[in-house]
């Protein structure tokens, strides 16, 4: 596989397999309002992943988005292992949405500034539902955390939970370095810095302490995963596999 | 002759309804970006209005349908993401369509569509579709939606 197809690829499963995640959560959102936002911001997450898994496709040549998608195994995705995580309660996965959001953020608007006119289009058009998405996990994170003694203490511990998954963020590989030489890929260690500032301020409001940064997973951008990722690609891949060539 | 043809074009995507929208047209939109004739063949340039909008499939297939039936076979959509989709594409007329309809235009403050009153309180930033938010008219007391500033 080539150096952009592999680049793009972790991007793009990063935004497909947070969105299937998501997707779980419709029908069964705590409030009505609160379904249709999960849902939507899952469907924005496909969005994002089908732009991307098309301009693979087209470097490709052979295979088309929706074969890149369902006809690969655990270990041929290249999402980060936190997209994976079980949805678990509300607050869990609203923390996880809001880690992800305020990286997605800063991932897209270095992106913004790619050499490759197809990235920077789609980080473009993928910063403006970010920063929607953003608004709606952190005003959540700071109701949970500022709110009663019993939403503060889950969310909390969901935080301290997730944390560890966070390291991979802004980790650098041989192939980010040769993107980032090439001025098309992002340089990961750069986002901390204002990753940090966002997180404190919106934990500080929340009156959530933030964890100590300990043993950090790691592994995605080889295709090691955690036990969750095969469990969602079972559900995520089935129907195309159990009836191939099936039009939907 | 070309010319011709391709404002002819326009003036049929013009009465390709938006699917979720019915009273504005893809071209009202503001997702038809170009129209051009190369190689024997149309382009029409569309472009997403979110990226993962159920309608913009939809309205595809609409705008394939309404040229072939007029007779225009040669022709290609092709999707563009830059620049990004914005409602300050819409014009005036247009946003006003849409408040007649019943939801609140585009604009920076959301208004009652039911009664015109700007007391009103966000219920939910997220809407029966991806454009739109959920509003409460705290005058009226009618929910209402309103066309997300993106």
């Amino acid at each position: 596989m080539q150096d952009l197809e592999k680049y793009i690829l972790r991007i793009a499963d990063t935004s497909l397999i947070l969105g299937q995640r998501l997707s779980e959560w419709c029908s069964n959102g705590p409030t009505l309002e609160e379904d249709i936002a999960l849902s939507n911001i899952s469907l924005d997450l496909f969005g994002q992943a089908n732009g991307l898994l098309e301009y693979v496709s087209k470097l490709n040549g052979v295979k088309s988005a929706d074969e890149i998608a369902f006809k690969r195994n655990e270990r041929q995705f290249y999402n980060l292992q936190i997209c994976e995580q079980d949805n678990g309660h509300f607050g869990d996965t609203i923390i996880r949405q809001f880690l992800c959001d305020s990286y997605f953020k800063l991932f897209y608007l270095s992106l913004a500034d790619s050499k490759d006119e197809t990235l920077s289009a789609i980080a473009h058009k993928s910063l403006k539902e970010v920063e929607y998405h953003l608004r709606h996990s952190s005003n959540w994170v700071i109701r949970l955390g500022d709110g009663t003694k019993e939403s503060n203490d889950k969310i909390q511990q969901s935080l301290n939970q997730i944390w560890k998954y966070t390291g991979e963020f802004f980790e650098m590989d041989e192939l980010d370095n040769k993107m980032l030489e090439k001025n098309i890929g992002v340089d990961n260690i750069n986002l901390k810095v204002k990753w940090d500032i966002i997180i404190n301020k919106i934990l500080n409001q929340a009156k959530l302490s933030r964890p100590e940064d300990g043993y950090m997973m790691s592994g995605s951008k080889k295709g090691l995963h955690t036990e969750f990722l095969g469990k969602l690609l079972a559900q995520m891949q089935y129907l195309p596999r159990a009836y191939p060539n099936a039009k939907w | 002759m070309q010319s011709g043809k391709i404002e002819e074009i326009w003036t049929l995507l013009g009465s390709v309804p938006d699917p979720e929208i019915p009273v504005i047209s893809v071209v009202e939109l503001g997702v038809i970006r170009d129209v051009k004739f190369i190689d024997n063949e149309y382009i029409i340039l569309v472009t997403p209005t979110y990226s993962g909008c159920p309608a913009v499939k939809t309205f595809q297939d609409d705008i394939k349908i309404q040229l072939k039936k007029n007779n225009i076979p040669n022709f290609k959509i092709e999707i563009v993401y830059k620049p990004a989709w914005t409602t300050e594409w819409m014009s005036k007329a247009t946003k006003d369509k849409l408040m007649k309809y019943g939801i609140s235009p585009p604009e920076k403050y959301a208004q009652c569509p039911q009664c015109s009153s700007r007391n009103i309180e966000l219920i939910s930033e997220f809407g029966a579709t991806a454009c739109k938010s959920l509003y409460k008219c705290s005058d009226c007391l009618e929910p209402f939606e309103h066309f997300k500033c993106i």
